[in-house]
């Protein structure tokens, strides 16, 4: 039969020789291989002590903008849900009411904006989609949670925090 | 027998077609088909008079006719000019054309707010397409756009008059369709504007066809606004017994779920309603039990609307209870429970107006 490739061998079936059979040579050589290690670099980091840098291109978890007067950005035009593969984004809009300026930059907002953690895959289209540089992705992992009712975050979750307004989380 | 017709031979981008004398170079493009016809934003073929205004329709006519095969000396609109016999013309063929197209968009442009993250005619906009396709991305505008001081006029229509582009077909829907019009263009040049002069609602039970016949933004469905983008909506065809004669009563619902968000005529390929509908069927009728359902409206493959729409889906039957012996499966988390978007005890269709703060924060 014709070898597919020139690195087929025949398996060598002859009995063991004395040497081989005191196995002494092999496990010297495996040891070798395990010491030289010792003296390699090391391709992992301590983790908690030692961070490893974010790629500047980094997408984590999602923040809702808002403009310099502190008025939120969003106006609920569903580009980003329309955009994001997973389906993960929802949205209620509302119409701002007169009193509501300094709330909501335009006289159309999102009264509700969800972003389900479990199903969003962090691809940054919903970043890409945003016509008014409302959503934007962090440079910070979405934080484990023991239960599934955690990964929904609501608006709440994503808004910064306006200027002057504590930060009460 | 009457005396048989003669037809006239017309030659569009090189395609031949033979129309009855009197039609329109945008008429015999629309009995071709396909990517030559002309885009039009005023012209309507269901209105009489209207055309000749917005000159998106322009095209170059190459040979005058079989007699006079001169070509004419400067593009023409296309829904105003009628055809000769032997006419040939050029209009994706024509580079020329499409630079004057281009430019025509700019100027329609001009002063387009672009708001169209907030409008709700985003998705099913002519204007939009038309710019997506001819437009540049860009303006070269430097001066403020004009802006006009709010108009209510009435409750069941929303006026923007940012974003109209005065193609004047909704004059002429209410001057054709209504026994009495009630608004029209005010003003003259850039201060023109659709307006009901004092202020007087538009109270008529076939003005709600101008949201349909409106190219842009300018006239949209106060009792749709802001609930939903149309592209997260489903398009259904419809029907219902109306009691008004005028109306056909057939229509296409906007469903999310069992909600009907809105109520529209059926618009053909060209953006051009099929049958005029009443305003009882488009802004009361909002029950699915109003309504008769045939079957999901056929969207164009390349609109937004069509997106996520999945077509003649099967849907595999689920074995785990049957396995489980008849037990259903644990579930870790009910989405309903938590989520704050979709509550069922605020039916956001059955709002009259936009939905506002206080109708999201009651219990």
């Amino acid at each position: 039969m014709q070898a597919l490739t020139s690195r087929a061998r025949q398996v060598d079936r002859k009995p063991m020789t004395f040497i081989e059979k005191i196995y002494l040579w092999n496990i010297i050589k495996g040891m070798i291989i395990t010491f030289k290690h010792i003296w390699k670099r090391k391709e992992t980091v301590r983790y908690p002590e030692q961070k490893r840098p974010f790629s500047p291109v980094f997408r984590g978890l999602h923040i809702l903008n808002r403009d310099a007067e502190g008025r939120e950005n969003c106006t609920a035009c569903g580009l980003c849900a329309v955009a994001c593969p997973a389906e993960a984004i929802t949205m209620e809009a509302a119409e701002r009411k007169p009193g509501e300026e300094h709330l909501y930059r335009e006289e159309k907002y999102a009264a509700r904006y969800e972003i389900n953690m479990l199903r969003c895959i962090f691809c940054g289209f919903c970043e890409e989609a945003c016509p008014k540089d409302a959503i934007y992705l962090t440079e910070t992992f979405a934080p484990a949670n023991y239960k599934r009712e955690g990964f929904i975050y609501g608006k709440q979750d994503l808004l910064i925090p306006a200027p002057g307004e504590k930060n009460k989380a | 027998m009457a005396e048989e017709k003669k037809l006239f031979k017309v030659k569009i981008d090189n395609i031949s077609v033979e129309v009855e004398p009197g039609t329109t170079i945008l008429n015999a493009a629309r009995r071709i088909g396909g990517d030559i016809v002309p885009p039009a934003m005023c012209y309507y073929s269901k209105l009489q008079g209207s055309g000749g205004k917005c000159r998106t329709c322009l095209v170059k006519v190459t040979k005058g006719s079989e007699a006079d095969p001169r070509p004419m000396p400067k593009l023409v609109a296309s829904c105003r000019t009628t055809v000769m016999d032997g006419m040939e013309v050029a209009n994706i063929t024509s580079p020329e054309v499409q630079e004057a197209r281009k430019g025509v968009v700019e100027f329609l442009l001009l002063n387009h707010p672009l708001d169209c993250p907030v409008c709700d005619q985003a998705g099913e906009c002519h204007l939009q397409d038309l710019s997506y396709e001819h437009g540049a991305d860009t303006t070269r505008y430097e001066f403020k756009r004009r802006t006009f001081d709010r108009i209510d006029i009435g409750d069941k229509i929303q006026l923007h008059m940012t974003r109209c582009i005065l193609c004047y077909r909704c004059v002429f829907t209410a001057d054709q369709l209504t026994e009495k019009r009630e608004h029209g263009v005010l003003g003259r040049g850039e201060a023109a504007e659709i307006g009901t002069y004092i202020q007087q609602s538009l109270d008529n039970n076939f003005i709600g066809n101008v949201i349909d016949v409106c190219p842009v933004g300018a006239l949209t469905d106060k009792t749709f606004r802001f609930k939903n983008r149309v592209w997260f909506l489903k398009p259904v065809d419809a029907h219902r017994q109306c009691e008004d004669p005028k109306c056909c009563g057939k229509t296409v619902l906007w469903m999310r779920g069992d909600e009907i968000f809105r109520v529209t005529a059926r618009k053909d390929q060209y953006g051009e309603v099929e049958e005029w509908i009443c305003d009882t069927c488009r802004f009361d009728k909002k029950d699915v039990k109003d309504w008769v359902i045939e079957g999901p409206r056929k969207i164009d493959r390349h609109s937004v609307i069509s997106q996520g729409h999945y077509v003649g889906v099967h849907k595999p039957k689920d074995t785990l209870v049957e396995v489980l012996d008849g037990r259903q499966p644990k579930l870790l988390l009910d989405i309903h429970n938590i989520s704050e978007v979709n509550r069922p005890e605020i039916d956001l269709s059955k709002i009259d107006g936009p939905a506002h703060s206080d109708d999201f924060n009651k219990k």
